[in-house]
């Protein structure tokens, strides 16, 4: 029996064939491992062993079959469980917890200086809305928001980036409305702000959001939500 | 720009029920093998993909898109699979990895299957080791790069390399012992 140290050591090239033949090396040295295969007849032989393990790989796990139902029903069974005991906010939502989930996305490697000041506007408007939302609920467990109905009148809104929490507040007692749901979109955050809780005709939606449009300090976008 | 997966991820991450059957149907086939190679027992198999499952379910707000879903998956699947074996009964265990062992001597079924070069392939790769199986496994049927590997696995690429070449050379060796000669190493 052979010790340790008497184990061949694979050669670079060599050891890289398995995933050669998948495709899964980088080009780099995908490319090596072709200049060497065209000039190395043993290296050649090598590979074409490492594509009958490959082939007879595939056949074997392809064998195994598949599981029963019984796997998919007891997953959604423990989801329904869940889902009692502590149920999910669909439509409405935890916006701290999307907030911390956009700041654990920023790290250096993902996102561009420049990228990171446009985020960190949206951050600071997020928080605006938040504290807007403490102040409209009063809510002591956290900014949970209202759920969105069926029924009801909603708008997107994408807020100033200068509107301050006052501004916002003010604007959404003036017209008697609730953010319900947002930031829809963390590059371009919108808010759907609902206006009434019975549905409106659209041309009375029509002229609220026209009458919003005009306060331009504080709204940046606005349009219809059917 | 984000895979497709990773907009399912999204949308379990936000309590989509639907998603989540996409994501099962597109992956529970390739992870519940991974599995089954692993803790060789069909029922244990499908109780962890049903926990691996579950734990997207539970963790996809975590999910960074630092490496393919996939990848995501089969690292939750090996972590549970390793679980599953330890909760095992040591007895269960032995009896059970005892009858998974091939036997390389011959009879006549196996005279014949000889001349089936493939089939005795099949029969070697069966009879690796647990660790040599599974590197095999994540890098020819799963598509895994040197670095997911390593990641699924959990240790160095040189040493994914070095494993990958040792269980090929065992490979040749069980074949070796079946009458097949390649020459290698």
């Amino acid at each position: 029996m052979n010790s340790i140290n008497e184990e061949p050591e694979p050669r670079e090239i060599e050891a890289l064939l398995p995933w050669y033949a998948v495709g899964t090396l980088n080009r780099r040295d995908a490319n090596r491992v072709e200049r060497a295969l065209a000039d190395d007849r043993e290296l050649a032989r090598q590979y074409e062993l490492v594509r009958e393990e490959l082939v007879e790989t595939i056949h074997l796990n392809e064998a195994l079959g598949a599981p029963s139902t019984r796997a998919i029903e007891r997953l959604f069974a423990a989801i329904d469980a869940e889902e009692a005991r502590e149920p999910r906010h669909r439509r409405s939502f935890d916006l701290g917890g999307r907030i911390s989930e956009f700041l654990w996305s920023l790290t250096p490697r993902t996102l561009a200086r420049s990228a990171m000041a446009a985020a960190l506007a949206i951050l600071v408007q997020a928080a605006v809305i938040v504290s807007v939302v403490f102040k409209e609920q009063g809510s002591p467990g956290g900014p949970e928001l209202a759920s969105v109905p069926n029924e009801g009148s909603y708008v997107l809104v994408r807020f100033a980036p200068q509107a301050t929490a006052n501004d916002i507040t003010n604007f959404l007692g003036a017209y008697k409305a609730k953010v319900v749901d947002g930031p829809l979109n963390m590059g371009s955050p919108l808010y759907v702000i609902r206006l009434s809780e019975t549905k409106l005709p659209k041309e009375e939606v029509g002229k609220i959001i026209r009458q919003m449009q005009l306060e331009s300090t504080i709204v940046d976008f606005i349009a219809a939500k059917e | 720009m984000q895979s497709t997966a990773e907009v399912l991820i999204g949308r379990i991450a936000n309590g989509d029920r639907l998603a989540m059957q996409v994501l099962f149907a597109r992956y529970h086939v390739r992870v519940f093998r991974f599995v089954v190679r692993l803790v060789r027992n069909e029922a244990t198999a499908e109780d962890v993909i049903s926990e691996v499952f579950f734990d997207v379910w539970r963790q996809a707000g975590r999910f960074e898109g630092r490496s393919t879903v996939s990848t995501w998956l089969l690292a939750i699947a090996r972590f549970k699979a390793i679980s599953a074996l330890r909760r095992r009964r040591d007895d269960e265990l032995d009896e059970e990895a005892a009858a998974a062992i091939e036997d390389l001597s011959d009879d006549p079924a196996t005279a014949l299957e000889k001349k089936d070069k493939s089939a005795l392939l099949r029969k070697c790769l069966g009879g690796l080791s647990a660790e040599h199986r599974e590197v095999i496994d994540l890098v020819y049927y799963h598509e895994k790069s040197v670095e997911e590997v390593a990641e699924i696995v959990g240790i160095p690429e040189n040493t994914v390399k070095t494993r990958m070449f040792y269980a090929r050379k065992r490979l040749a060796e069980l074949l070796k012992s079946e009458g097949v000669e390649r020459g290698w190493p």
